[in-house]
């Protein structure tokens, strides 16, 4: 097991790694490194000595240690629009992204396993075949529209929800969330929705696909000859045994969830990161689009590394496989 | 992943006649066996043509500055202006014919979406090919290219590229092919695993065949089946990708307006109550989606009859 940690580990420093180059490679070396990392009126005393500060004199693969130097440290620029450091902002407005996201995978998981459920055991029947083309249909729109329509029936026509930001916040472990008051709940109820979509579509058909494979093994047939209640063979034979393909695609898919709220924010102007970095991509505020492109590579190696474990602790054969 | 009654009712041909079976020998009527299918690809093929020809079919050139009047400037479906022309589908903020725009921007769409679909599979095809072909470092360095792309979703990759790139038509399309080479590599190297172990192939190399040749004569053409399912289900992909990305303002510029940028443009209006300028191009969008989906579940239907339930 640990020689298995260890591994994946050094994968995915790899991964950061190579991620870093990329990105050094498109920010600093393609244009002019001192164009974006100061503010554009700056005089050229200015300019020669954060140019020396930064080291741009130096040759190339210097300067990426130099990069990658400070980005260890967490030191990767002030942003221009607010001045403070990048890295920091992107702090600030993760607690937000988290939120959102977390709701959103709460939200496929209460919608898209009993819906799975009923799919699956109701195989054949109107209402499966109605749960299964609704997922369809879930998986082909695309995110975006489907915000743009949720805001205009429940925001425009019928006006019972709000569209627009986070609402009231409160303050819990030193950072402000939404979901802690009655009108943030309100607001998080359609991007949540918005974002979740996609997920609970799958989850409803892995769930179906899972209850389709239970079914019909000896052991379901057992447990009724048992005389136990269909209640009970559901949840303790049917629900365990397609728990560990669903709980490990909703931990892979939490990363996507997290990559997908950038729409979602940008459509609801959730103040998260997601919307930051696509405000920061307009404004060319290059030091925030370096943070938060490193931030999320390495949240999700982080994810992955999880996803990883939790599978070979579920699954021996992973770590068997992985010692060859 | 369908179960409709034609397909689940279709004879089970045994592998080897399937893989003969190109789209091409007689592929429509078979393909025509299922009515759903046969009507999307019709009318996919006829959205494709009002798209191509969009500038002989449109009422107004959205475009040609001199023909618009901000008079007309969000003018609900059906109305009609002072010259008595009928805007079927409304009028967006600067007074330009949403339909006209639709169709213009259906044809910048799907431009965008096809090459780029394209150069993936060429990309792919031929990476995961030589990959399966030549195996060893090259194979496994390539396939640990694939599993990096893989652990990101599309949307990452994509903001990535642009956000390092920038806006542009060329720099969407550079975001898109890298976000879709994989899946063909991965598909193509697939069966191609399974191909090279074939007698056929050996016979070519006791041919003394070159490897080019063997790769691009034998090896490919008989790992096209699962690449054409792809390539739709792909293109849809890229489609919606893209329209997300121009949505965003990251894709595509203010000066090529793809579905996805002009249902951003109505965006501001939507609040104020003008559905029509943000809905229209988004129900383009959908139905254009929808068809390519559908025209790609027929496809998987013919081409692995051993994948349906």
């Amino acid at each position: 097991m640990l020689v298995f940690l260890i591994q994946r580990s050094l994968q995915g420093i790899l991964v950061v790694f190579v991620m870093s180059l990329i990105v050094f490679a498109g920010v600093y070396a393609i244009g002019d490194p001192v164009e974006i990392l100061i503010n554009p009126d700056a005089d050229q005393a200015t300019r020669a000595a954060v140019t020396k500060a930064l080291g741009l004199d130096k040759p190339l693969w210097h300067q990426y240690f130099l990069f990658l130097k400070n980005a260890i440290q967490g030191n990767m620029g002030t942003s221009f629009a607010f001045d403070i450091p990048a890295i920091e902002l992107i702090m600030q407005r993760m607690p937000a992204t988290l939120e959102l996201a977390v709701s959103a995978t709460l939200l496929a998981v209460l919608l898209g396993v009993p819906l799975g459920l009923l799919a699956g055991l109701g195989d054949g029947s109107w209402w499966s075949r109605t749960i299964m083309a609704g997922s369809i249909v879930g998986f082909s729109l695309p995110s975006f529209w489907v915000g743009l329509i949720l805001i205009l029936t429940f925001g425009v026509w019928l006006g019972w929800l709000p569209v627009f930001g986070r609402g009231e916040t409160r303050m819990f472990l030193g950072v402000e969330w939404s979901f802690l008051t009655l009108d943030g709940l309100k607001h998080l109820i359609l991007p949540a929705f918005n974002l979740a979509l996609f997920k609970i579509a799958l989850l409803i058909r892995l769930t179906r696909a899972g209850v389709l494979e239970v079914v019909p093994q000896d052991y379901i047939r057992f447990a009724h000859a048992m005389g136990m209640s269909r209640f009970q063979v559901l949840r303790t034979q049917i629900l365990k045994n397609i728990m560990i393909p669903l709980v490990t695609v909703i931990g892979i898919e939490f990363g996507s969830v997290v990559a997908f709220a950038v729409v979602t924010e940008s459509i609801f102007n959730w103040p998260g990161a997601g919307k930051l970095i696509i405000e920061s991509i307009g404004r060319l505020d290059r030091p925030v689009i370096v943070a938060y492109l490193m931030v999320i590579v390495v949240m999700f190696v982080v994810i992955n590394l999880f996803v990883d474990i939790f599978y070979s602790m579920l699954d021996p054969r992973v770590r068997i496989g992985a010692k060859k | 992943m369908t179960d409709t009654p034609a397909s689940a009712n279709a004879p089970g041909p045994s592998r080897p006649v399937v893989r003969q079976l190109s789209l091409l020998k007689g592929g429509w009527s078979r393909f025509a066996e299922n009515r759903t299918a046969a009507v999307a690809a019709i009318l996919f093929a006829l959205l494709a043509g009002c798209a191509i020809f969009a500038p002989w079919l449109v009422p107004q050139d959205p475009y040609d500055l001199a023909s618009l009047s901000i008079l007309d400037a969000r003018l609900p479906p059906g109305s009609a202006d002072f010259g008595g022309t009928i805007f079927w589908l409304g009028t967006d903020g600067l007074g330009r014919d949403v339909l006209s725009s639709i169709l213009y921007g259906l044809r910048i769409s799907l431009a965008v979406g096809a090459l780029s679909s394209v150069f993936a599979l060429i990309i792919g095809t031929l990476l995961g090919l030589t990959g399966a072909y030549v195996g060893g470092r090259f194979d496994s360095f390539v396939m640990r290219l694939v599993d990096l792309q893989m652990s990101f979703p599309a949307i990452l990759i994509a903001l990535i590229l642009l956000a390092v790139l920038g806006r542009g038509v060329d720099k969407t399309m550079i975001a898109l092919v890298a976000v879709q080479w994989a899946y063909y590599a991965r598909i193509v190297r697939g069966s191609a695993l399974v191909e090279r172990e074939r007698e056929y192939i050996e016979a070519a190399k006791c041919l003394r065949l070159g490897h080019v040749m063997i790769i691009w004569k034998h090896l490919l053409p008989n790992c096209t089946a699962p690449l054409l399912v792809i390539v739709t289900v792909q293109m849809a992909h890229a489609i919606t990708l893209e329209a997300t990305l121009s949505f965003l303002g990251v894709g595509l510029p203010e000066t090529q307006p793809s579905l996805g940028l002009l249902i951003a443009n109505g965006y501001q209006y939507l609040l104020s109550g003008s559905y029509w300028i943000s809905i229209f191009p988004g129900v383009a969008l959908l139905i254009v989606i929808m068809l390519i989906n559908l025209i790609g579940d027929r496809l998987r239907d013919i081409l692995n009859p051993g994948k349906h339930r």
